[in-house]
């Protein structure tokens, strides 16, 4: 069942398994070797990107890619992390379009820079007049108690 | 693209929407088009984001459901059963067999009355009104199902985490097989009538095609990847609910066209209907929830195959009652984007029919609201004042 697991332990030595139960696998590595890691999930395994998951947390910026690996029915989620005074993660969106609107997106909420996109415009508020610095996603983000008033 | 367009007098902007009659919910195309060939796509997004993730973590596990369920109309079920399975994957919850019968009997109901929704709105896309209202009135039973056991035709509240708020008794399973041989029998006769009309078939044969390389590069799910040949859906993939205990047929057509997705969501409503009978002849007795003493810090995923594909929901937990972080994906998020593919080289006409082919669902898109200083930004009324106003400005530039 864990066949590409194996193979990713090889080709990745740096990689941090976490198995949460043994259809959830979370990998961690270096932000570095992420595309290598994406192009070997997809391209070579054959997963499909069910979507990325950005998280503001103490220690940085955190980008989850969720993989999906139907033949098996596990996730392959990778992790990797940005500090937040070089929030920039490669972009995979021109090698892999189904990336392209999500880093958008996580651009747009978070404030996580994605070098190499080819449209890296606000996916959701690029019709409106919201001010661009504003970022909802991230915990610093002032939430005050009359929003709900509305 | 605008660069390009200066070089190029040849090419024009066709823009369908952000208000279209061809649309349900609001979403803003423009076509990029040579004569009657589209050569390019632009999508933007963003008329109907209402914050969903985030105001998920101010709300408790019990209230999140009720939340993500008002994603959506059509999906309400899908929504609220890949988060509580989030949260249940968090926590380590085992839910009883007798909840997981249940789960999937409406959940497949929910497939049923969608599918008949689409075909029904393809059907008047092109021009065949009578489609449109046969297939709405066979979904109208699908309804009462819903009011029967659920109490409302849409917004099910079935689900809760650790299991389900409703049992259905022996009573009201009658009505459900009657309703369920009825739906069998007036699909087929549908089915029949729309895959065997020639005119139907020349207007959706070799449109829109997507093929299997693209439906898996754009990571595309539901019937889009299943009408292009790429093989895959989460009910049998990862099993989960009661469904490696049923029987079923996974449909998948090769053609990728527009001919190939309508083929499978009407044979997927006849799979649907053989998983709600088994479901109800071998419904298990025993508990309908779990107890949930406390959600532990850590991260679960949770996913279902809705009607338009997989709904995906991750959440992450810091031990407290609140998720810290809840991540939404519904499959119309991968669908859409793939129309950039899907269009191109087909013509203007086939265009608006080829981007209601994908079943778009604009809520589940996009679930964010403009906040600024803790204030609403754009009220609905402002919105709408933003769209006449900019339908005003493009009125004014196209008259020129």
């Amino acid at each position: 069942m864990r066949e590409h697991e194996a193979r990713f332990k090889e080709i990745f030595p740096a990689v941090d398994i976490y198995e949460h139960n043994p259809r959830r696998l979370y990998l961690r590595i270096p932000r570095e070797q992420l595309t290598a890691a994406a192009k070997f999930l997809h391209n070579e395994c054959g997963m499909r990107l069910a979507i990325c998951t950005g998280i503001d947390t103490r220690e940085g910026f955190e980008v989850l890619y969720h993989f999906a690996d139907d033949g098996n029915g596990v996730f392959y989620t990778l992790k990797v992390l940005a500090p937040k005074d070089d929030p920039r993660i490669e972009s995979q969106a021109n090698w892999f379009p189904a990336t392209g609107w999500i880093e958008r997106e996580m651009h747009e909420l978070i404030g996580i820079e994605f070098p190499g996109h080819p449209n890296m415009k606000p996916l959701l508020t690029s019709d409106t007049d919201w001010d661009p610095d504003k970022r909802p996603l991230r915990r610093d983000y002032e939430r005050r108690a009359e929003e709900h008033e509305n | 693209m605008s660069d390009e367009l200066k070089n190029t007098k040849t090419r024009r902007i066709v823009p369908i929407g952000p208000y279209h009659p061809l649309q349900e919910e609001p979403e803003f195309f423009k076509l990029v088009v040579e004569g009657e060939t589209v050569v390019d796509l632009e999508i933007n997004i963003g008329y109907n984001h209402r914050g969903h993730e985030f105001i998920s973590p101010e709300l408790t596990y019990d209230q999140v459901p009720f939340l993500v369920e008002r994603i959506c109309g059509i999906c309400s079920n899908s929504h609220p059963l890949a988060c509580v399975q989030a949260i249940e994957d968090c926590a380590g919850i085992v839910v009883p067999p007798r909840a997981n019968y249940l789960r999937v009997i409406v959940h497949e109901l929910e497939r049923i009355h969608s599918h008949l929704l689409w075909v029904g709105l393809a059907g008047h896309f092109i021009g065949y009104n009578t489609v449109w209202m046969w297939a709405w009135k066979y979904r109208e039973a699908v309804l009462q199902v819903f009011e029967n056991i659920c109490g409302n035709r849409n917004h099910y509240a079935a689900n809760k985490p650790g299991g389900v708020r409703r049992d259905i008794t022996k009573e009201q399973m009658p009505p459900i097989f009657a309703a369920m041989d009825e739906i069998e029998k007036k699909t087929w006769m549908l089915t029949n009538a729309v895959l065997d009309d020639p005119v139907i078939r020349a207007r959706l044969e070799g449109v829109g095609i997507l093929t299997r390389e693209q439906a898996f590069a754009w990571s595309v799910t539901g019937p889009t990847a299943r009408g292009s040949g790429y093989d895959i859906d989460v009910r049998r993939d990862f099993p989960h609910c009661a469904y490696p205990e049923v029987k079923f047929d996974i449909i998948v057509c090769q053609e990728g066209d527009v001919f190939a997705k309508a083929k499978v969501r009407l044979l997927e409503i006849i799979e649907s209907v053989k998983i709600i009978r088994q479901c109800l002849e071998k419904l298990p007795d025993g508990p309908i929830e779990a107890r949930i003493d406390e959600v532990p810090a850590g991260e679960g995923i949770g996913h279902t195959e809705a009607p338009r594909g997989e709904v995906f929901h991750y959440i992450r937990s810091d031990g407290s009652n609140r998720p810290l972080r809840h991540k939404v994906r519904a499959p119309s998020y991968m669908n859409i984007a793939s129309n950039v593919v899907a269009v191109r080289g087909g013509s203007i006409a086939d265009a608006a029919l080829t981007l209601a082919a994908v079943d778009p669902c604009y809520c589940c898109t996009e679930r964010m609201a403009a906040f600024e200083d803790g204030r609403l930004k754009h009220t609905g009324q402002e919105l709408l004042r933003l769209s006449w106003q900019k339908t005003e400005t493009m009125k004014q530039r196209y008259s020129r």
